[in-house]
């Protein structure tokens, strides 16, 4: 098997991941209809009360975090569509082929791309839309949905593990989210972190989102960047480190 | 002697079922070896052990004469599974599927989309070709997926109850195609539920029951094992099968059965009835299609093996 069979085999797989979307165009309402109703939800009803009256300051505040927290919910339903695909038996034709164990699912992660740059295209678009406005380049804020794609790639290898242990996509989509609950509400994304009790803000001083948020309220609102960059690109590299070979493995074994 | 399967002593629990409890099986090339047994006999464990799924807890395999165990990437360059349901991806359509899977065995876009083409006519599924596999009908499903196991020309075939849940007639559509496949000299595993199927396809069965060989044989050299014959008669006008029944009957001396539609037979204790038998139904001017002396079907030798007497689906249930 050459060096490149892994990529390409990756490659044919997530072409099969994205027909399916094609197929099923309700398996994109994650990234295109929750953000608007967060965005919306939170500016025009939370926000006149949060920001001290002006909805529009509290909408510049919440846009990245808002990214940030759809890149956590749209991270379930990788873990479940491969918990589907085992169950079903699609993955044994798969298993059965002289194909790299990976490439299932290295390719649905490949898939993936599509629908979290879907997600960074709605989510700013439609913030446009109601009057967020960038205070940086055009560029800076390309780099922010760079970072929000890559980082939601790292956190997929999570979910993914967790497609191969739960024994049902109903349970998959149970654990996962009750893990993102805490994280993308212990975090910045609603209000600053300095409003909560300390020992809170002890957790939301680790919260790997914490940190994304951070870089993109930099690379949007021009907020200082701090230290936020490093400890994003560490967490990224610990979930790979941890959950690639986990997920791997438990692939591997599934019966 | 040449053997495409071998496997010795296969062993494999999942928590307290002990799922097979040493299985050997051997299949000579370019033969067809049936698996009987069933439900919950192991016959689909001793196939994903086989087609590298799953690993054995004891024993070993080995595909063209290369361990299971030790290179299964090798081993799934020679093999083709279709398992008990049909595995194919219901939202591509079926030219998408088998596409795909030429792409993963590293053919070229267009020799992939060749072999699909080729690969949809062989199974009569051109004209569905461009639908989702979704709105496949369950025969149609189960030739795409039988298709999307022979994309690579393997020379080790895994057909994990093939017919299950087909009617009668795709069944025999299946059994044409699995005809075929031996013909062009791959080797088949065929596990099955229907003693009728292996009787018709398999060279060699082996009867597997709570995870162990119980017989191995060919087809005849089962039925020999519970020994007897019967006489079966199919006349050409239905109307009369009660007639026919009394005539048969007579001659063996006990009640003729109704073993099928259209069908009656009696046990008799040897081939001299025969010629009675068509004496007979000539004299009450019966004409038949079909008048058989023949040995015992793989029902009763199953029954025989296992010692129950009754259906073994109800039983387990």
């Amino acid at each position: 098997m050459s060096a490149l069979a892994l990529p390409r085999h990756s490659l044919v797989l997530a072409k099969r991941n994205l027909i399916g979307v094609t197929r099923n165009p309700e398996a994109l309402l994650d990234v295109t209809f929750q953000p608007v109703i967060f965005l919306a939800l939170f500016t025009y009803i939370f926000g006149g009360a949060l920001a001290g009256g002006s909805q529009q300051d509290y909408l510049q505040f919440l846009l990245p975090g808002v990214l940030a927290q759809m890149v956590a919910f749209a991270s379930v339903s990788i873990g479940v569509n491969l918990n589907t695909d085992i169950e079903k038996g699609v993955f044994d034709r798969f298993r059965s082929l002289p194909i790299s164990r990976a490439a299932p699912l290295v390719g649905a992660v490949f898939a993936d791309i599509v629908r979290y740059v879907l997600m960074c295209a709605v989510t700013i678009g439609f913030g446009y839309a109601i009057g967020f406005r960038a205070e940086t380049s055009p560029l800076e804020v390309l780099a922010a949905a760079g970072i929000v794609i890559a980082f939601a790639l790292c956190l997929s290898w999570a979910s993914v593990f967790i497609g191969t242990i739960a024994r049902t996509p109903g349970a998959v989509q149970g654990i996962v989210l009750l893990t993102m609950f805490p994280l993308t509400f212990g975090t910045s994304t609603f209000v600053p972190t300095s409003t909560m009790p300390d020992w809170l803000q002890t957790f939301t001083d680790v919260n790997p989102l914490t940190h994304l948020i951070g870089v993109l309220r930099a690379l949007m609102l021009g907020d200082p960047m701090g230290n936020h960059l490093l400890w994003t690109l560490v967490s990224m590299a610990v979930l790979l480190v941890v959950f690639v070979p986990l997920a791997l493995r438990s692939y591997g074994r599934r019966a | 002697m040449d053997y495409a399967i071998e496997a010795e002593g296969l062993r494999k629990r999942f928590g307290d079922t002990q799922a097979l409890d040493g299985v050997d099986l051997a299949a000579r090339r370019g033969t067809v070896l049936g698996v009987l047994g069933p439900n919950g006999a192991g016959k689909t464990t001793a196939v994903r052990i086989l087609a590298t799924l799953i690993q054995a807890d004891a024993g070993s395999a080995r595909i063209n004469g290369i361990d299971v165990a030790r290179e299964p990437a090798k081993v799934r360059e020679t093999i083709g599974l279709t398992g008990q349901y049909a595995s194919v991806d219901e939202l591509l359509t079926g030219e998408q599927n088998l596409t795909m899977i030429g792409q993963l065995l590293n053919l070229s876009g267009k020799r992939a989309k060749a072999r699909a083409h080729e690969l949809l006519e062989w199974f009569d599924l051109t004209d569905a070709a461009k639908r989702p596999a979704k709105t496949y009908s369950g025969g149609m499903r189960r030739r795409l997926d039988l298709a999307a196991s022979l994309v690579g020309r393997p020379s080790v075939i895994f057909l994990d109850e093939p017919t299950t849940g087909l009617d009668p007639s795709k069944r025999e559509d299946m059994w044409g195609v699995v005809r075929s496949l031996v013909h062009d000299g791959s080797t088949v595993l065929l596990t099955t539920q229907y003693l009728e199927e292996a009787d018709a396809l398999a060279d060699e069965i082996t009867v597997i029951n709570h995870g162990s060989v119980i017989a191995h044989d060919t087809p005849s050299g089962l039925k020999r094992v519970v020994g007897g014959q019967r006489l079966t008669v199919r006349p050409v006008d239905p109307d009369r099968l009660d007639e026919t029944a009394t005539i048969i009957g007579d001659l063996a001396g006990t009640r003729a059965e109704h073993t099928g539609r259209g069908v009656v037979s009696v046990p008799v204790a040897g081939d001299e009835v025969l010629g009675d038998a068509i004496y007979r139904l000539n004299e009450a001017n019966i004409a038949v299609t079909e008048l058989s002396l023949h040995l015992p079907s793989l029902d009763e030798v199953f029954f025989t093996l296992t010692g129950r007497t009754e259906n073994p689906q109800e039983v387990l249930a």
